[in-house]
């Protein structure tokens, strides 16, 4: 059995086989995968036994859920109203310079994504951003850059 | 259990964790122990505040001393100060702005002074993962009046009489809504917990998640209890990684506690709730899309009717309601109806949460009476606008509602006198805007963000505020005409009336509420190309001045454009026909020589 059959089968254990097992299986997926690639959506369909066509629907509905592959730590940056007069664009720029990628790219060795995001719910707190799940707030260019040095140190020890 | 003399509360919100909130309870209780005081006082970590300009906040019991903007570095002073030797730490309390007085408990504070705390009683005063706490400030009382003295009927009528109406935006009385769901004969029926917050500007329920996660478990208990469901559903955001946390480990206390699960107080009731996460989709707010999310499918609505209170989740009855509104539910039955229905306005019962954020010295969570009006939130509560700037806006409602302006600060807030004002309550995110907002940017922001959420499945919302969209970039670029004003108008009410879902009726509501309040503003970006609050770039003109400017040809070095000229140590000059307005020679000058225009 392939890696991704028997992942597929293992959720589909986990969270059931029935229509609204869906979307948590796809999250599933995304946990471990980083994203949900082609022959993972048809795993998935022969597994809860519907169409293709259903999994790739819901799969690229929700931004969550990326079907193009991701760096290890997706970054999501607010782009929200209130961080933007907090000085959104300051933190992209910094994020962009200190990775050497743009917007909605992934660094050359495959650990960060840089995205933007709609609210995050911190607009008492902006500029923010997620790392993966973990939020960061109140963010400067200078947090940005201690932020991502340790994200890259502790890269570097655990290979 | 130990009994203590004294409580360290510490904000255990995401935003003062993320400023070093752990930290300080790290510190606090290492120093507790080095002063051997660990069997007298006890560090607890709560939920929101609400003060978050200040955070992070830390608040001793009993004497409610309220220190502001502590940091990790401060808390041996806090034990070996205010607990050891019971001297208050000065240097941390609040300082009043207006009469520079040090203020040391929060009641005295303009922030608090105004408000009342229904939804946010427990926020901020116990710990949110001990379930014990709750219970001590009258937690899983009211399901157990309910439970064991009231029939299903007598509590929906407890709810209606309180006239109680939803806090996720539409404002439909709750005990209405609880009704209908009741009367309709099924096997399963289900109860629904909104938890997908997404509009810009409000973090009401991801505060009320994290700091009290029981009141709304237990409301929803109430209303599998008054509609006859058993199975409960809270369908949360991704975005929000703590409340998911602290919601999985309420769950877990309740089942241990036997307040979850089969027959509860003994009664024969049975009720457990799962958790559905959302995956980065506004739309999934509107219910009918919540619950397609929940079967799977993509979170697009359906056309009501029929409502989910008749056929909802897996085509059965379900009652939805959102985070606040149920955070409501345990004080009124404990409280009663007619205590709850004395506060606030004549249709509009009750508190309402805001989010306060932008342009306001004070940002931060409020509760305040229905009725209240927009001047006692934003300058009495709020502390006014800051840098000493003009107010000139609030935007209510996220991309739903519209502006409100000066004119509009004596108005009594709620839910009818904002839809009269062409705004709406929304779920009660507030963005403050001071004069150096434009209006028009604004409203192109909500409809990027609009045309971004639109599920796509209609096309007045899917092709029309794409197309309001552009029609705002053009004017922001100053390409707009007169008659771009007209069509604007126009579509935007094309747009409200045929669109599916709220999402695409309430969508042109800024561009509506911006137009009507600051016409003068759109015609100066048609007619004479300006941007009067100098927001928009392509409208500006950077320039030299001459006085200033010592020549010292740093500006010319960094213009990627070449659009400056100028020998050494003469006054330079930008060639405004090649100046693309990127702003690089501006952040550069030393001398604050270049202003745009």
């Amino acid at each position: 059995m392939s890696e991704v059959k028997q992942m597929v089968k293992e959720l589909a254990n986990q969270y059931g086989r029935s229509n609204e097992s869906l979307l948590p299986i796809l999250q599933g997926i995304v946990t471990k995968e980083l994203h949900i690639s082609e022959e993972a959506m048809i795993e998935v369909a022969r597994e809860l036994d519907m169409s293709a066509a259903q999994v790739y629907g819901t799969a690229t509905f929700y931004s969550f859920l990326d079907t193009r592959p991701t760096g290890k730590y997706v970054i999501r940056v607010c782009k929200t109203i209130t961080c933007m007069m907090h000085g959104k664009n300051q933190i992209i720029r910094e994020l962009e310079n200190l990775l050497k990628i743009r917007l909605g790219e992934t660094t050359h060795d495959g650990v960060f994504t840089l995205l933007e995001t709609n609210c995050l719910g911190q607009c008492h707190k902006g500029p923010a951003m997620l790392i993966n799940e973990l939020p960061f707030t109140e963010l400067t260019p200078e947090k940005v850059r201690k932020i991502i040095i340790e994200y890259r140190n502790r890269e570097i020890s655990a290979n | 259990m130990a009994k203590y003399n004294s409580h360290i509360l510490v904000c255990g919100g995401t935003g003062c964790r993320a400023s070093q909130g752990e930290e300080i309870v790290e510190n606090l209780t290492r120093a507790i122990e080095e002063n051997g005081i660990e069997n007298e006082v006890q560090v607890v970590r709560t939920g929101c505040f609400g003060f978050c300009e200040k955070g992070p906040v830390v608040k001793i019991i009993p004497d409610n001393t309220f220190y502001v903007h502590v940091s990790p570095d401060d808390a041996s002073e806090i034990i070996a100060e205010h607990l050891v030797k019971g001297r208050k730490v000065n240097r941390l309390l609040f300082v009043d702005p207006e009469t520079q007085q040090a203020v040391s408990e929060s009641k005295d504070m303009g922030f608090y002074k105004k408000q009342l705390r229904i939804a946010l009683r427990n926020c901020g005063f116990i710990n949110p993962e001990n379930i014990e706490e709750y219970i001590a400030r009258d937690g899983y009382a009211a399901l157990g009046k309910a439970l064991t003295s009231m029939t299903p009927e007598e509590v929906i009528k407890e709810i209606m009489d309180s006239g109680l109406r939803g806090r996720g935006g539409g404002g439909f009385p709750t005990g209405l809504k609880w009704d209908l769901t009741r009367k309709v004969e099924s096997d399963v029926k289900y109860v629904v917990c909104n938890a997908d917050e997404g509009d810009p500007g409000a973090f009401m329920d991801r505060s009320i998640l994290e700091g009290d996660p029981h009141s709304v478990l237990e409301a929803m208990a109430i209303n599998g209890y008054c509609t006859g469901a058993s199975n409960g559903l809270i369908y949360i955001r991704a975005e929000y990684p703590l409340a998911i946390q602290r919601l999985k480990i309420a769950i877990d206390q309740a089942r241990e506690s036997g307040l979850l699960g089969k027959d509860i107080f003994g009664t024969g009731f049975d009720f457990d709730v799962e958790m559905r996460y959302g995956a980065g989709a506004f739309v999934c707010g509107e219910e009918t899309s919540l619950i397609h999310s929940m079967e799977g499918l993509r979170g697009e609505p359906t056309v009501k009717p029929p409502f989910p209170s008749e056929k909802g989740y897996k085509g059965k009855p379900t009652n939805v309601n959102n985070v606040e509104t149920y955070a409501n539910i345990p004080v009124i039955l404990l409280k009663g109806s007619e205590w709850f229905s004395r506060i606030g306005s004549e249709k509009s019962k009750g508190t309402k949460v805001f989010a306060l954020a932008g342009k306001v010295n004070n940002v931060g969570l409020i509760e305040v009476p229905m009725g209240t009006t927009l001047r006692e939130v934003i300058f009495d509560i709020g502390g006014g606008i800051k840098d000493g700037k003009k107010f000139k806006a609030v935007q209510t409602g996220g991309p739903s509602g519209g502006c409100l302006t000066e004119k509009h600060l004596d108005i009594p807030i709620d839910y009818d006198n904002l839809l009269q004002c062409g705004s709406m309550m929304g779920s009660g995110g507030m963005i403050v805007m001071d004069e150096d907002d434009c209006m028009v940017s604004m409203a192109k922001f909500y409809l990027d963000f609009t045309v971004e959420e639109s599920c796509g499945k209609c096309a007045p919302c899917r092709i029309g505020n794409k197309r309001l969209y552009e029609m705002l970039d053009k004017i922001t670029k100053g390409n707009g005409t007169e008659e771009d004003l007209a069509r604007l108008r126009n579509l935007s009410n094309v747009i409200k009336d045929t669109s599916l879902c709220g999402l695409g009726q309430t969508s042109p509501n800024p561009v509506l509420s911006t137009m009507e309040n600051f016409p003068e503003e759109y015609l100066a970006h048609v007619k004479d190309g300006k941007c009067p609050a100098g927001q928009c770039r392509s409208l500006m003109e950077y320039v030299i001045d001459e006085d200033k400017c010592v020549g010292c040809t740093l500006c010319s070095r960094v213009c990627p454009v070449d659009a400056i000229s100028g020998d050494k140590k003469m006054p330079h000059v930008i060639d405004v026909s090649v100046c693309i307005k990127c702003g690089a020679c501006m952040e550069k000058c030393k001398f604050g020589a270049i202003s745009v225009q």
